[in-house]
């Protein structure tokens, strides 16, 4: 099966192309992009950890490592798209045009953190492993019965293809030509379950073939094989053609999430190897260098503005007002049942030290 | 001759671990399933060391799928084993809702005792421990409704052990509800070796005469700091931990609330459906006209269990539960 799902670069890690057909398509306007977008969400995700550190937010899942394989396929993206992205996936949410503080928000346990930005189709990530597919299906097939061409993408990990949400999602799409992109994140481990014992199957690629839908496996720390391939599939399904499987193979260099000790259940000298051979970041960097575009103080530049731009999500974040009680009671139905309005009246009445 | 049992002090999770290796150490038929529960420990530590005591065998790393490896562990108590199943969360259970509620709970029935599914579902479940979202449900009225399954829940370590064990020799399905937020906050003598809780007892924490306080789990300590508070203000609280939420134990409930004449429920699922209903019902049936009040509940809200940044809101606090006292008290 590996053989049949070849793992595609397009840019290799000493960042040379070796797939010659793209070498006009790769502009320095899209590289730095790409670049500039990485180092954006890798700034947030390094902050966003400290701030879980400093008691600042809650438990945090880290993605780092990812970037490519979510900067890549956030921007393929057209701007009516839908987005399914999972608790790990922000960073592709951010790419698409998600509030930095808002992201932080819902990592500080706030609903508010999940309303996406007007006219953003960002669902809220997706907590139960594999729940998002079906809903992604679902969202991609009400655009083609709406006759337009907007298409949606579903995030998920390795482990979410054990779930019967994720066959029962693929196969809906599939009989009904949904214009759905399934991208897959394969990053080896769910929690600390590592893909042999996850399944036997050699690649996550090959579960297309049972849904009779293209099925194609990248090297999801390539950003340029995340973008082409998501946007050829992205083509194909507003043509029509029906949804595409992309297994993208990456790695998460950090925890599952800051309540997990990776150093339990994998060698952990794997995550330097990786850093070195094959960061998402260092690739296109390596890349820019080879065609003599890489510049210092452009590069400089681009860090600092990342830095800013999520040092002043932060304060952002910090200065939004206290939880409101009353929103709990509110967002439940569009008209409150009595049995609410009671509630919230007896509750805000007793906080308030009217005792009723 | 020795009579007396080694005493360990052990938190609730380890005494939960404490119970797995007893009978696993017992009945080679004790097979754990779950996700993450080998190399990794469970997420809370709760099988910490038991694959390398017991082997990848026995105690297994399944893939994610909560409907998979519940059914398969039907499939496994109706063929000679006693699986004791890990779900990561409560708020994850719901997909294997089906091979719960439709298959382990009825095929006894079904089969007129042919088939029995002797296999326990381990769940840690509620809210306030600032855990993300969809990881605090405090589901347990939507299994005590559903006819074929037991339902228990401990508060502190001595009955984590004795619940789980009981649940492991039950002949029929269990579901073991762990309180996150007890899980290290508290901890308690637990004897070494075997020893059972009964499934379907309650346990008296107080006795007073003037007001029933009935929860269980992570409501314990809340409704003790609120009894604690009571009495200061000459108000004598009989406090029942359920322990076992179905089969409930009717005859404590009866017995102290036609002691009292007044009770408070506490729970930190929903009120409408709660198990708060049911002790209601259970007080009409047996202690009607003992009733000086009507029974009061202090419970979560009719709202999903919000995200942690507005959980204090939704959970009931010592305050609340006062005040349901003091109404109790006031009628």
């Amino acid at each position: 099966m590996e053989s049949q799902f070849p793992m595609k670069q397009i840019v290799d890690t000493n960042g040379k192309i070796v797939l010659p057909e793209y070498k006009e398509r790769i502009t320095a306007e899209l590289a730095k992009e790409f670049f500039k977008q990485m180092i954006r969400i890798r700034t947030f995700d390094r902050k966003a950890l400290s701030l879980q550190r400093q008691g600042r937010i809650g438990t945090y899942a880290p993605f780092e490592g990812q970037e490519g394989a979510q900067v890549g396929s956030a921007m393929a993206l057209n701007d009516g798209d839908w987005m399914f992205p999972t608790y790990r996936d922000h960073g592709a949410a951010i790419v698409f045009g998600h509030s930095l503080m808002r992201v932080l928000l819902f990592w500080n346990g706030r609903n508010e953190g999940c309303v996406p930005p007007v006219g953003k189709r960002i669902f809220p990530p997706g907590i139960p492993i594999a729940t998002q597919i079906p809903h992604a299906a679902g969202a991609a097939f009400a655009e083609k019965q709406k006759g337009t061409s907007a298409a949606s993408i579903a995030y998920f990990g390795d482990g979410a293809t054990s779930e019967g949400d994720f066959h029962e999602g693929i196969n809906f799409a599939s009989v009904l030509r949904a214009p759905v992109i399934f991208f897959n994140q394969n990053n080896h481990y769910a929690i600390s379950v590592p893909m042999s014992k996850q399944m036997n199957s050699k690649t996550i690629a090959q579960k297309s073939l049972a849904y009779d839908i293209p099925g194609i496996r990248i090297d999801g720390n390539d950003v340029f094989s995340s973008y082409f391939e998501t946007l050829a599939a992205l083509e194909k399904a507003r043509n029509g053609e029906g949804p595409t499987l992309i297994e993208a193979v990456t790695w998460r260099y950090g925890a599952h999430t800051t309540s997990d000790d990776p150093g339990r259940y994998r060698d952990q000298g794997e995550n330097v190897r990786r850093r070195e051979e094959a960061d998402p970041i260092l690739r296109v960097e390596r890349w820019l260098k080879n065609e003599g575009l890489y510049d210092e103080s452009w590069v400089e530049e681009v860090k600092e503005g990342a830095v800013a731009e999520v040092e002043a999500a932060v304060l952002e974040m910090e200065a939004f007002p206290q939880a409101n009680p009353a929103d709990i009671f509110d967002h439940v139905f569009a008209k409150p049942t009595w049995q609410i309005e009671k509630q919230k009246k007896n509750y805000l009445d007793f906080i308030g030290g009217e005792r009723s | 001759m020795k009579t007396s049992v080694d005493v360990k002090t052990l938190t609730l999770v380890q005494a939960i671990t404490d119970g797995l290796d007893t009978m696993m150490n017992e009945k080679q038929e004790v097979i754990l399933l779950g996700e993450d529960i080998g190399k990794n420990g469970g997420v809370f530590r709760a099988t910490d060391k038991l694959q390398e005591k017991y082997g990848e065998k026995r105690v297994i790393d399944t893939p994610l799928s909560e409907a998979g490896f519940v059914g398969a562990g039907i499939g496994m108590a109706v063929n000679g084993f006693l699986p004791v199943i890990e779900i990561q969360f409560l708020g994850f259970i719901y997909p294997a809702y089906e091979q719960i509620v439709t298959h382990a709970s009825r095929l006894r029935m079904r089969t007129m005792g042919h088939f029995t599914v002797p296999m326990v579902i381990r769940a840690p479940y509620g809210a306030g421990v600032r855990a993300p979202e969809i990881h605090c449900d405090s589901t347990e009225a939507v299994f005590t409704h559903m006819p074929g399954i037991k339902v228990v829940c401990p508060s502190n370590p001595y009955d984590a052990k004795g619940l789980l064990i009981a649940a492991i020799e039950d002949p029929d399905p269990v579901l073991y509800l762990e309180p996150m937020r007890l899980y290290r906050s508290l901890k308690g003598e637990v004897p070494d070796g075997k020893y059972t809780v009964e499934i379907g007892k309650a346990n008296k924490l107080l006795e007073g005469e003037d007001v029933t306080l009935i929860a269980w789990g992570a409501m314990i300590p809340e409704t003790l700091r609120a009894a604690e508070v009571a009495k200061s203000k000459g108000i004598k609280c009989d406090v029942i931990d359920l322990r076992s939420l179905f089969p409930i134990d009717k005859d404590m409930i009866a017995e102290s609330v036609q002691k009292t004449g007044r009770t408070v429920v506490v729970h930190e699922a929903h009120a409408t459906g709660g198990l708060g209903n049911d002790i209601i019902a259970i007080i009409n049936d047996t202690s009607f006209l003992y009733q000086k009040a009507p029974v009061e509940r202090v419970t979560g809200f009719d709202v999903p269990v919000p995200y942690f940044g507005f959980e204090d809101h939704y959970l009931p606090t010592p305050e609340r539960i006062l005040y349901g006292i003091e109404k109790v008290m006031k009628f």
